[in-house]
C-alpha cells in the first residue's frame, strides 16, 4: 500500500466516483425502462436478457457497418421488437410474467452465445466501431471534477437527460398518467375510455428500447466495441432491484443505480486488499441489504403512521 | 317527456348464462328510473350494455333515437352517458382532480398535463353542482362517501347527461344516502339529467325514483310508476312469489351472559388501532347487533372474539372461560360457532364439495371415522344430505363444488355447518351480504330460531334494516369505540345513523 497522502486520496476518490458513474449507467438505463413496466403493473424480470441481446445487436451491427450510431439505432429498434414480443406474451396472451421473463433471459444467453460463436468465433465480437469518450470542454480544466465527470461515454450524459425526460413523461404527461393508471387500476382507465392494454404495450416497448440502449452502452460505450458472452452480468436483475428500491420514480431509481455503481467501484478499489472474489460480491450483498431496507422501512413507516393515527384519535 | 334510451329485444348471453333475455325498455328524458332485482337478475349486465362494456348478442339499443352500433365506454361517454360503478373506478394514488380528468386531461403547450387547470376545472364543477370535495387530496385518503362524489363529478366532467348509478348506497351511511339523493334530485331538476339507479333496497326505490323496472332471472318482469306500487309488491315481483317479512316472533327471556368482552384493543392489518377499548356482553337468548359503517372496527372485533386476530389488550370470555389468546379451534371448543364475514376466503373451501364443507369441524367425531383415520364416506354423505334438505340448499347435490354455487347457496352451506354445531354462542357477520330476498328471509328465520332456542348471538351487518329486524339490543361502533347502546325498539334508523358517524351525542346535546 502507498503511504496516505491527500493527492493519493483524491486520485482514488475521483477514480471511484468516475467508475461509479460508468457502472451505474447501464443499470440506470435499463431501470428507466423497467420503471415503465413496473408502473404499468407488469413484473419484468426479463430485462437482463433484453440488455444482453441489445449488446449483441449493437456490437454486431456496428461491426459490420462500421458505425457506432447505426449499432445503437439497431439496438433500439431491436428493443422495440423485443418489447413487442414481451407484451405479446404478457399482455395479449396473458402468460405468466415471471416465466416469460425467465424464458427471455435464458433464450438471450443461448441465442447470443450461438450467434456470436458461429459468426465471430469463440472470442466474441472485437473491434466494432465504438463511442469515444467525451471530454467536456469547461470541466476538463477543473482538476477533481475532470476525473469524475469528464471522459465518459456519451451514454453517461445521455442518461442524465433521459432521467429528466422520463420524470416528465411519467408524472407530467397524460400518457404517463394512463400508464400508471393501467397498472394501478386498469378498469378505471378502461371506463375512462382508454385501453389499459395499449398502455401496457407502450410501457413494454419503451422498456425494450431502454434495455437496448443499456446493452448498446455495454458493448459500444463501456467495452469499446466488444461483445462477450453473458456480458449483461445480471445487470437486469440489479436494475429491477433499483426500480423497486426507487419506488419506480426516475430520480430515485437513478440514485439507487448510483449506489450500486458506488459499491461496485469501491469493490474494485478494494481488490488489492481483499480477495477479488469477495469484492465482486459487494454490490450484490448491498443489493440484498437495500431490498431488506425497503421492506423494513415500509414496515417502520406503517408503524409510525399507526402511532400518529393513534395519537390523533386519543386527542379527539 | 321523450324517450332518452330505448332497449329493443336486447339479449346478452355469456358462455352458459343468458344474463339478459329479450329485454325491451324505454327510459324517459329527465326521470329517475330505478332498476331493481336480486343478485344475478341481470341489472348490471343491462347497464353495462348501455355503458358499452358489454356488446349485446341480440337486439338493438337506441340513445336519443339513434341506433347504437359501436359498443365501447368511449363511445358511450361521447353519447353523454356516465356510469358510477358499484366498485369505484378510481386510481387511489392520483388526486381527486387527476381522477376526474383522467382520459381527458387539460394540457399546456399541447404536451404536458396541466395540474392547475385540472384543479380549477374540478373546483368549477364542485361549485356548479354543490358537491364539496378537495381537488388536491389523494383519493386513497378520502372517505368512501367523498369517493362517490368524485365518481359523480367525473361523469359530469365528461359531459354526461345520462347518469347510471350501480348500487350507489351500498357503502353509504343513512346521512350520506340522503345527501346523495339530494344531489340526484338537484341534477335532475336543475340540469335536466336522466338518472338510472340500480339497487335492491326497495325503500330507496320508493324514496327517489319516478318509475321502476323489476328484473328477475335475466327478464324484465314489469315496469311501474313508483307511486302505483309499494315495497311489498316490488319484493314479490323480484322473487316471483309473495314475500312474508314481518312474522319474526321473538320469544323467551335473556339468560346468563355467554360472551363477555372487556376493554378490548385490536389492530387492523396495517397495524392501525381498529378496536379501541370495547366492552360488551351478550346473554343467552338474545341478539346483540352491531351497527357500524364498514371499516370502523366491527370486522376486527369479531375476528378477535373468534380467535382469528391477535388481541393487544383486554379480555374475551366465552361461556365463562377466558378465551383471550386462544386459537379459533380452542374457542370453538368452548361453545362458539362463527359465520365469517367473507364466505369466499374464510367461510368455505371453494374447491371442495358441499359434503366436505359441511363436515369441516366434525371430522374427529366418532360416527364419521374409523379408528381416527378412515373416513366413513357413506355416513358423511348421509349427514350432508340431511343438512342439505334441512337448510334448503339448492344446487346439483352434495358432491357439487362449492365454488360453483351462487352466493346465497354458498352462504347456506356455511350457515348449515355452523348452526349444526348447536353451540350456545353464535358470532354472525354479514349473514346476507350478496344474498337474494328469498334466501335472506330464510336466514332471518333461522337466526331467530336459534335465538329463541337460547343461543347468544352477536351479529354484525352492513345492512341496517337487518340489524334492526334481528337484534334485541344494538350497539354502534365508530372508529373502534362504542358510541351508543340501545334497545332495538327504542331508536330509529336515522338516530342510529348519527351515532354511526360519531355525531350522536353532539346532536343530542
Amino acid at each position: 500500500m502507498n503511504e496516505f497522502t491527500w493527492t493519493n486520496f483524491a486520485k482514488i476518490a475521483s477514480s471511484t466516483l468516475s467508475q461509479m458513474l460508468g457502472t451505474a449507467t447501464p443499470v440506470a438505463l435499463a431501470a428507466l425502462g423497467g420503471l415503465m413496466t413496473e408502473h404499468a403493473g407488469i413484473m419484468n424480470i426479463g430485462m437482463d436478457g433484453m440488455i444482453l441481446m441489445g449488446a449483441f445487436v449493437a456490437a454486431a451491427v456496428s461491426y459490420y457497418l462500421a458505425s457506432a450510431a447505426l449499432g445503437i439505432l439497431a439496438a433500439m429498434v431491436f428493443g422495440i421488437v423485443i418489447g413487442l414480443f414481451f407484451a405479446l406474451f404478457t399482455v395479449k396472451l396473458r402468460s405468466d410474467e415471471f416465466i416469460i421473463g425467465c424464458a427471455l433471459n435464458t433464450f438471450a444467453m443461448g441465442i447470443t452465445a450461438y450467434l456470436s460463436r458461429s459468426l465471430f468465433g469463440s472470442d466474441g465480437i472485437r473491434g466494432a466501431a465504438y463511442l469515444h469518450n467525451i471530454h467536456i470542454p469547461l470541466i476538463k480544466d477543473i482538476p477533481f471534477l475532470d476525473n469524475v465527470i469528464s471522459g465518459h461515454s456519451l451514454f453517461v450524459y445521455l442518461t442524465w437527460v433521459l432521467v429528466i425526460l422520463m420524470w416528465l413523461f411519467v408524472y407530467r404527461t397524460p400518457t404517463g398518467f394512463w400508464i400508471r393508471a393501467s397498472g394501478e387500476s386498469p378498469e378505471t382507465l378502461r371506463t375512462a375510455g382508454k385501453d389499459p392494454e395499449k398502455m401496457k404495450w407502450v410501457a413494454s416497448i419503451l422498456c425494450g428500447v431502454f434495455c437496448g440502449l443499456a446493452g448498446a452502452h455495454l458493448s459500444l460505450g463501456k467495452l469499446n466495441g466488444t461483445f462477450v458472452e453473458g456480458m449483461s452480468d445480471s445487470r437486469g436483475y440489479i436494475a429491477f432491484a433499483c426500480v423497486i428500491f426507487g419506488a419506480a420514480h426516475p430520480g430515485k431509481v437513478y440514485l439507487a443505480a448510483l449506489m450500486f455503481g458506488f459499491f461496485s467501484a469501491l469493490g474494485l478499489q478494494l481488490q488489492g486488499i481483499i480477495s477479488s472474489d469477495l469484492t465482486e460480491a459487494i454490490p450484490y450483498v448491498i443489493t440484498i441489504i437495500m431490498m431488506v431496507y425497503v421492506v423494513v422501512s415500509g414496515q417502520r413507516r406503517r408503524e409510525h403512521l399507526a402511532k400518529q393515527q393513534l395519537k390523533k384519535l386519543e386527542l379527539k | 317527456m321523450t324517450d332518452e334510451i330505448r332497449f329493443e329485444h336486447i339479449s346478452m348471453e355469456f358462455p352458459g348464462v343468458l344474463a339478459n333475455d329479450d329485454i325491451s325498455l324505454s327510459i324517459r328524458n329527465g326521470e329517475v328510473f330505478a332498476l331493481v332485482g336480486e343478485n344475478g337478475a341481470g341489472k348490471s349486465t343491462l347497464m353495462n350494455i348501455l355503458y358499452g362494456i358489454n356488446t349485446p348478442t341480440a337486439g338493438n339499443l337506441y340513445v336519443r333515437g339513434e341506433k347504437v352500433t359501436d359498443f365501447s365506454p368511449k363511445a358511450a361517454i361521447d353519447r353523454g352517458i356516465g356510469m358510477v360503478h358499484q366498485h369505484f373506478m378510481l386510481v387511489p394514488s392520483f388526486t381527486v382532480a387527476q381522477n376526474i380528468v383522467l382520459g381527458r386531461e387539460p394540457k399546456n403547450a399541447g404536451v404536458l398535463f396541466d395540474n392547475k387547470k385540472a384543479e380549477k376545472l374540478t373546483r368549477e364543477l364542485v361549485k356548479e353542482y354543490g358537491l364539496e370535495v378537495d381537488p388536491s387530496a389523494e383519493v386513497r385518503d378520502i372517505s368512501v362517501g367523498l369517493q362517490q362524489r368524485v365518481e359523480i363529478l367525473k361523469t359530469l366532467y365528461r359531459g354526461a347527461d345520462i347518469l347510471i348509478l350501480d348500487e350507489p348506497t351500498a357503502v353509504l351511511t343513512p346521512q350520506e344516502t340522503d345527501e346523495l339523493f339530494e344531489v340526484i334530485r338537484r341534477i335532475v331538476r336543475e340540469k335536466e339529467m336522466t338518472v338510472i339507479i340500480i339497487t335492491h333496497k326497495l325503500y330507496e326505490v320508493m324514496a327517489i325514483s319516478d318509475r321502476v323496472g323489476v328484473m328477475r332471472q335475466g327478464k324484465l318482469v314489469g315496469v311501474e310508476n313508483t307511486c302505483d306500487v309499494d315495497e311489498k309488491k316490488l319484493a314479490s315481483m323480484m322473487v316471483g312469489r309473495p314475500v312474508l317479512f314481518d312474522h319474526l316472533e321473538k320469544t323467551g327471556t335473556p339468560g346468563d351472559v355467554a360472551i363477555e368482552v372487556d376493554d378490548l384493543y385490536v389492530a387492523d392489518n396495517r397495524g392501525l388501532p381498529a378496536v379501541r377499548g370495547v366492552s360488551l356482553s351478550v346473554r343467552k337468548g338474545e341478539v346483540l347487533g352491531i351497527a357500524a359503517i364498514e371499516g370502523n372496527g366491527q370486522s376486527e372485533l369479531l375476528e378477535a372474539i373468534t380467535g382469528m386476530r391477535k388481541i393487544n389488550r383486554g379480555h374475551v370470555t366465552v361461556c365463562g372461560t377466558d378465551a383471550t389468546g386462544k386459537t379459533p379451534g380452542e374457542i370453538r371448543a368452548l361453545g362458539l360457532s362463527h359465520v365469517p364475514e367473507d364466505r369466499l376466503s374464510t367461510g368455505v373451501d371453494k374447491v371442495a364439495s358441499v359434503s366436505d364443507n359441511l363436515l369441516v369441524g366434525k371430522q374427529k367425531e366418532k360416527r364419521f371415522n374409523l379408528f381416527g383415520f378412515h373416513q366413513r364416506r357413506s355416513t358423511v354423505d348421509r349427514y350432508a344430505e340431511e343438512l342439505y334438505e334441512k337448510f334448503d340448499i339448492r344446487g346439483a347435490g352434495i358432491h357439487t363444488e362449492v365454488g360453483s354455487m351462487s352466493g346465497g347457496n354458498m352462504q347456506k352451506v356455511v350457515v348449515a355447518r355452523e348452526f349444526s354445531f348447536d353451540t350456545p354462542v353464535l358470532v354472525i357477520s354479514q349473514p346476507t351480504r350478496g344474498v337474494d330476498i328469498g334466501a335472506m328471509e330464510f336466514f332471518h328465520t333461522r337466526i331467530i330460531e336459534q335465538r329463541n332456542a337460547g343461543a347468544a348471538i352477536l351479529l354484525s351487518s352492513a345492512d341496517l334494516d337487518e340489524v334492526f329486524r334481528l337484534s334485541d339490543r344494538i350497539i354502534t361502533l365508530y372508529e373502534g369505540k362504542i358510541t351508543g347502546e340501545f334497545k332495538a325498539d327504542e331508536i330509529t334508523k336515522e338516530e342510529i345513523g348519527l351515532y354511526m358517524t360519531g355525531t350522536g351525542e353532539g346532536a343530542k346535546a
